[in-house]
């Protein structure tokens, strides 16, 4: 057993440290995230250069060979600076569904350009009655001689408003919330018949409304075995599980740094605010709800990549579930025990908040992967 | 014992009713629906509406323009107001400002000020809180000097809700630095428009502007406009935590919220049923139903104390306690209702509903987590749940 980070990953973790310590301090972000895409292209290309977007693709395919370990690294440090490039819908979601459901030329023309910083790319999973059952797929996709014509929705994508290409599940096939007859396309976003209708989230990140009204794509944009798709998806939602733990892992210890520092030196009462009790018991509450993220988002990285679905779902669901646990209590209680200055926009705290929360309305629930758990397991 | 309201209350209950249906606004009653921000014109248009009835300074005697009602009738008229969705009304002026006048004002200042209180024409809004000094209430600092038959003031007070949208600020000030720091509080109207008040708007984590900071440079209010002696301003503040609200209204608040949820939950489709068949979400919505339940009763024992003459204390706390931790859970059981629509984030569209447009998603959905993230404030504002229960445990409990 080791839980040590290797000497190369602890350097991977001292440079997104140092990224986020210049780039993303409350200030510069606010302000980054208030320009109309919420990013920055420079930025973007200094992750190109720095090797992190190519980081977990396998070296054939122009990647760096990464593990879910280096993924975890990452976005735990992103978490502590609310980094908002599309890390998560390009690197986690598309390259996900490419690695898992993408036939090898797929992978060997797209992932080079993925890396290199010259494509983005964004998965569309979710519908407007699906919740989060990702089987629930109305999105049909009809054959028309050697192509496919694809109509339909897709709710909520995130990084849709400057994504190249799409990935969509749609139905080839199979009854409604079948497994079986689900397929991947990828689309591109100017294709004719996609429209994309782009807006902030909650937490200054972008996502869209993206409609295929007809969509015309050859046999080469169906990724893998037609029908087949559902598995690949799975399991690229299951990574993204792990990937957005470290995220909330990170985001909650900065949380808890703030809301430490903050009871330690606010006063009232002619003394600080950490000095009541009832404080310092929620802070320890704090911060033993951090602590148990992390295990988790710890284990979901050496676990996720199980060859056994099951064992990947349950490491998945149950990193979810702790998650969506631990995230909602930092969030809560380091509004409360800031006041009234917790409340306001112009201090970080309620940032932090809005995207614990918004990881818990994605990929499902705590309750959702609750009853995954009980269901796998 | 007996829970039901006598006959003459619930003939009461039905005239309310019917004013209600018929006087309220339907452009009002649909942005309340649809949570979109009341401008300063619907905030007036509804209060003087109430007013030409005589209903808006509903806690008042007759002989002061009120109409004289019971606890319960009070209680009454809350809960069909919430429960008809007329929006809530600006408390600073009738629930305040004026029983604070009429039990300390001068007869100057009651000619002066009433009359706008209880026409609804006059907005106020409370300046207690200060940087320095929130849970701490008796650490404020911001100053009022003698000079000559006028006060300067200069200081600064924070998250006062309204203050952009109001005529007059009562405010608390610090005349005394020698004694007991509650010694030296002196209660003050100032008129917003007075040379030297600034407002900053101060946005919430929601995108909605509800509060500010004022900043006070060397602002002149004459002495004429001190409610009581200086030095009295503790004592004022005091007689008001005295007359807490009643709890009516965050009730009826309650349900209405909540049977907005079970239409959301009815519309909203999971595994191709509706929500509200799913098992889970009913054993959560049921647990917030019957904790409901528990505050309503509670908040009826309070009424039969309060309509008793009883004192009615720690008992309003643990209402103000429940209400707020319902309320945030309701909104949060929305929220989770909404599923990844809960992410969509359209300011304009807060504030003044879609409009035109195309909503994103369902049309009730867009504002699920901007309530949420809104409804955190009930533990905090007003006394926090920390220090309700302190008091509690000092008050009540001895310890
Ligand atoms: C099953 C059992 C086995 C035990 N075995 C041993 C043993 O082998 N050797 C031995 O020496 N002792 C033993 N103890 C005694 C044990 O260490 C004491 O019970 C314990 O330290 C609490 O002390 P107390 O019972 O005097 O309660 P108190 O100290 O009086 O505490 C009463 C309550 O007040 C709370 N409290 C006290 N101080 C604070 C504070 N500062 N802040 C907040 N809350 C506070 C406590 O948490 C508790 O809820 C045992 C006790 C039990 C129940
Ligand atoms: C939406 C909103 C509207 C408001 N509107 C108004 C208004 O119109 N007018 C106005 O004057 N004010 C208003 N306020 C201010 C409100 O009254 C204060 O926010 C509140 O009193 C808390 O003060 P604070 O924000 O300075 O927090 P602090 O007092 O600094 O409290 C920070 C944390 O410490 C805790 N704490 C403090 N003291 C203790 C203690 N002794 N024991 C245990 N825990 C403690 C608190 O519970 C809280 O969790 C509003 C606030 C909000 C959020």
């Amino acid at each position: 057993m080791d839980f040590e980070l290797s000497e190369d990953q602890v350097l991977l973790q001292e440079s997104v440290t140092r990224f986020v310590a210049d780039n993303y301090s409350f200030e510069q972000r606010r302000k980054l995230v208030d320009t109309d895409q919420g990013y920055s292209d420079k930025q973007w290309s200094q992750f190109a250069e720095l090797g992190w977007l190519g980081m977990p693709f396998a070296e054939d395919v122009g990647g760096y060979g990464g593990t879910p370990v280096e993924t975890m690294v990452v976005l735990e440090e992103f978490g502590k600076g609310l980094v908002a490039e599309p890390y998560i819908s390009t690197i986690v979601l598309g390259g996900g569904a490419l690695v898992h459901g993408g036939t090898a030329a797929q992978q060997q023309e797209l992932i080079p350009q993925v890396a290199e910083g010259n494509l983005k790319l964004a998965l569309g999973f979710a519908e407007r009655q699906s919740r989060y059952n990702l089987a629930d797929v109305q999105t049909k996709a009809e054959k028309s001689g050697v192509d496919y014509v694809l109509s339909g929705m897709k709710s909520v994508v995130f990084g849709a408003p400057t994504a190249n290409k799409f990935i969509v599940s749609a139905r080839t096939g199979g009854a409604a919330r079948d497994e079986g007859g689900i397929s991947l396309f990828l689309v591109d976003a100017d294709a004719s018949g996609v429209s994309v209708r782009g807006y902030p989230t909650v937490d200054g990140m972008r996502a869209g409304e993206v409609t295929l009204d007809g969509v015309k794509v050859g046999a080469d944009a169906l990724m893998g075995a037609e029908g087949e798709g559902f598995g690949a998806l799975e399991t690229t939602i299951d990574y993204a599980i792990a990937a957005t733990a470290a995220e909330a892992v990170g985001a909650m210890s900065a949380l808890n740094d703030m809301t430490l520092e903050y009871i330690k030196t606010r006063e009232q009462f002619g003394q600080p605010i950490g000095k009541f009790q009832v404080l310092q018991h929620r802070m320890v509450d704090m911060f033993i709800a951090h602590e148990e993220a992390k295990s988790m988002a710890m284990m979901a990285a050496m676990r996720i990549d199980d060859e056994d679905p099951n064992e990947r779902r349950k490491a998945a669901s149950a990193t979810k579930v702790q998650i969506a646990k631990s995230a909602r209590f930092v969030g809560q209680q380091a509004i409360q025990l800031h006041g009234g200055i917790g409340m306001t926009d112009e201090y970080a705290a309620g940032h932090y908040f809005k995207r614990l929360t918004m990881i818990d309305r994605s990929y499902g629930d705590g309750d959702y992967h609750l009853a995954r758990f009980g269901a796998v397991s | 014992m007996d829970m039901t309201f006598t006959p003459a209350e619930q003939a009461f209950r039905r005239e309310v009713q019917a004013f209600v249906a018929e006087n309220l606004p339907a452009p009002i009653a649909r942005k309340v629906a649809d949570g979109v921000e009341m401008t300063r014109d619907d905030m007036s248009t509804w209060m003087q509406i109430l007013a030409k009835q005589g209903w808006l300074a509903t806690n008042w005697e007759q002989k002061d323009g009120g109409p004289g009602w019971s606890t319960a009738q009070k209680h009454i008229f809350e809960e069909e107001c919430a429960a008809a969705g007329a929006p809530d009304i600006i408390p600073f002026g009738t629930r305040m400002v004026g029983p604070v006048l009429l039990a300390f004002g001068t007869p100057e200042q009651k000619a002066k000020y009433l009359p706008g209180i209880v026409s609804g024409e006059m907005l106020w809004c409370q300046g207690y809180s200060e940087p320095g000094a929130g849970s701490d209430l008796a650490q404020l600092q911001l100053s009022a000097k003698l000079d000559g038959d006028e006060y300067v003031v200069n200081g600064t007070k924070i998250w006062t809700t309204q203050a952009h949208m109001a005529d007059m600020i009562f405010v608390l000030a610090r005349t005394d630095n020698s004694g007991r720091k509650q010694d030296g509080v002196t209660c003050l109207l100032i008129d917003m428009k007075a040379p030297g008040v600034t407002v900053r708007p101060i946005i919430t984590i929601d995108g909605r502007h509800r509060f500010n900071q004022e900043f006070f440079d060397d602002v002149r209010v004459p002495v004429a406009d001190r409610v009581g002696e200086a030095g009295d301003g503790w004592r004022i503040a005091k007689y008001l935590l005295g007359h807490e609200r009643s709890n009516a209204a965050g009730v009826a608040g309650a349900v209405r919220m909540l049977k907005k949820l079970r239409a959301i939950a009815k519309a909203e489709r999971a595994e191709g049923e509706t929500l509200m068949q799913d098992q889970d979400f009913r054993r959560t919505l049921a647990d917030v139903e019957t904790r409901l339940e528990v505050l309503r009763m509670t908040a009826m024992r309070n009424l039969a104390r309060a309509s008793a003459d009883k004192p009615v204390g720690a008992e309003a706390s643990v209402v103000k306690l429940g209400m707020a931790e319902i309320r945030k859970d309701i909104s949060e059981l929305s929220m989770q209702a909404g599923a990844y629509y809960a992410n969509p984030f359209d300011p304009k569209a807060i504030r003044e509903g879609w409009g035109n447009q195309q909503p994103i998603g369902a049309d009730y959905i867009f504002k699920l987590a901007p309530d949420y993230f809104e409804m955190r404030a009930r533990s905090i504002a007003g006394g926090s749940n920390e220090i309700q229960k302190n008091i509690i445990a000092k008050r009540t409990l001895g310890l």
